[in-house]
């Protein structure tokens, strides 16, 4: 493992996560658009998430299938903020905001990187990201339009934000501050970060959930 | 000998998986062509970074190759060389006839959502810009859905990426 491979899957494990969280509304959202959006996000975010995964695996000489699969929980390396399970409509915006607000941060550093394969993929994530960061705009306007959707917003964003810290490393933190007080119109926590490396118990399930279907044939089948 | 413009005519022939009507030529995603000692070495990339017809269209390329009496080497390049103005022009007239709104031309700086959320995207059906947004996302990643107001049609817009 090297700081590059370190670097590729630990973005490349918040994406995957995130696109298994993203695609549990699929079928049970709000209403229909919103099924097609969230599964259309997800499909975007694990399409994310192969395209790290492979380029760390070439360099590690292994596939993008086994650095997704065939690692125990504790392996996984991405932040606590796309573990966690919030199937509610005002915890799942707020996730998704701070998660786009971040990786837009993230993706902005990463593409300017000297390495020209990290550069690329950083560049034509942000392409496809442009649009979930919209939809999360879109939702986050409905909800300050309310005093309820304010209420219930509030609420989620100060649940989750030490949680939205930890995605970033400590030096791109004072910007995702700065525009989540902006952009939101309210001051956040000062909180410890759950930063990357520790593992909430809502990781266990997803594992399990994600994995199954690979842990139950052996290895080498071709599917 | 198989030549470059053998391998692009016989590239033109492959449908989009998803979008039938248009080829992978039409799409702007084949980068490049070269052979090389009788080794057809083809660049390749793809529009979205999820995309599930990644090794059907391999192997699409490999089998039109195979046909013309070579060898093909594909190479998937994930760099952000594609954009939507690859499109060609014709592949814009054949998604339009088809149903699906070509792409607006990418312009510089930040997408944004209030210029969406706007009219001035043409009905691919009856040509009016009377159409509003209905959703971001739709049916495969490529594309939004808008609704025309003049003729009541949801229509399928490609996105600008």
């Amino acid at each position: 493992m090297s700081e590059r491979t370190d670097l590729l899957i630990a973005i490349a494990d918040d994406e995957l996560f995130l696109g298994w969280r993203n695609s549990e509304w699929t079928g049970i959202a709000p209403f229909l658009e919103e099924d097609v959006a969230f599964s259309s996000i997800a499909q975007n975010e694990i399409g994310h998430a192969r395209a790290l995964y492979e380029l760390a695996a070439a360099e590690l000489g292994t596939t993008a299938d086994e650095l997704a699969f065939d690692r125990t929980p504790d392996e996984y390396r991405c932040a606590p903020l796309v573990q966690l399970r919030r199937l509610e409509w005002a915890r799942t915006i707020a996730r998704h905001w701070l998660y786009e607000t971040a990786d837009e941060i993230r993706l902005a550093a990463l593409k300017a990187s000297d390495d020209p394969d990290i550069a690329g993929i950083a560049a034509k994530m942000d392409r496809e990201e442009a649009y979930h960061r919209m939809h999360a705009e879109m939702w986050v306007d409905r909800l300050l339009s309310t005093e309820e959707g304010r209420a219930r917003l509030d609420e989620a964003l100060d649940e989750l934000w030490p949680y939205a810290l930890g995605v970033l490393d400590d030096e791109l933190r004072p910007e995702l501050r700065r525009r989540a007080e902006e952009r939101l119109g309210r001051e956040l926590p000062d909180a410890e970060p759950v930063s990357r490396g520790a593992h909430e118990a809502e990781l266990a399930g997803l594992w399990e959930e994600m994995t199954m279907v690979r842990r139950s044939a052996p290895a080498g089948t071709q599917w | 000998m198989v030549t470059v413009d053998d391998v692009w005519a016989a590239l033109a022939e492959i449908p989009d998986p998803e979008i039938p009507v248009i080829s992978l030529v039409d799409l702007g995603v084949i980068k490049d062509v070269e052979i090389e000692e009788g080794r057809v070495r083809i660049e390749f990339t793809p529009t979205f970074l999820g995309c599930p017809a990644l090794e059907y269209m391999q192997r699409a390329m490999e089998a039109k190759v195979d046909e013309l009496g070579a060898k093909a080497e594909v190479r998937v390049v994930l760099d952000d060389s594609w954009s939507t103005d690859k499109i060609t022009p014709e592949g814009r007239e054949k998604l339009r006839v088809a149903g699906f709104a070509p792409p607006a031309p990418r312009e510089a700086g930040k997408l944004k959502l209030v210029e969406l959320q706007r009219g001035g995207f043409r009905c691919p059906y009856c040509g009016s810009t009377e159409t509003r947004l209905e959703n971001l996302f739709g049916p495969t990643p490529c594309r939004s859905i808008r609704y025309c107001d003049a003729c009541r049609q949801p229509f399928e817009q490609f996105k600008t990426l």
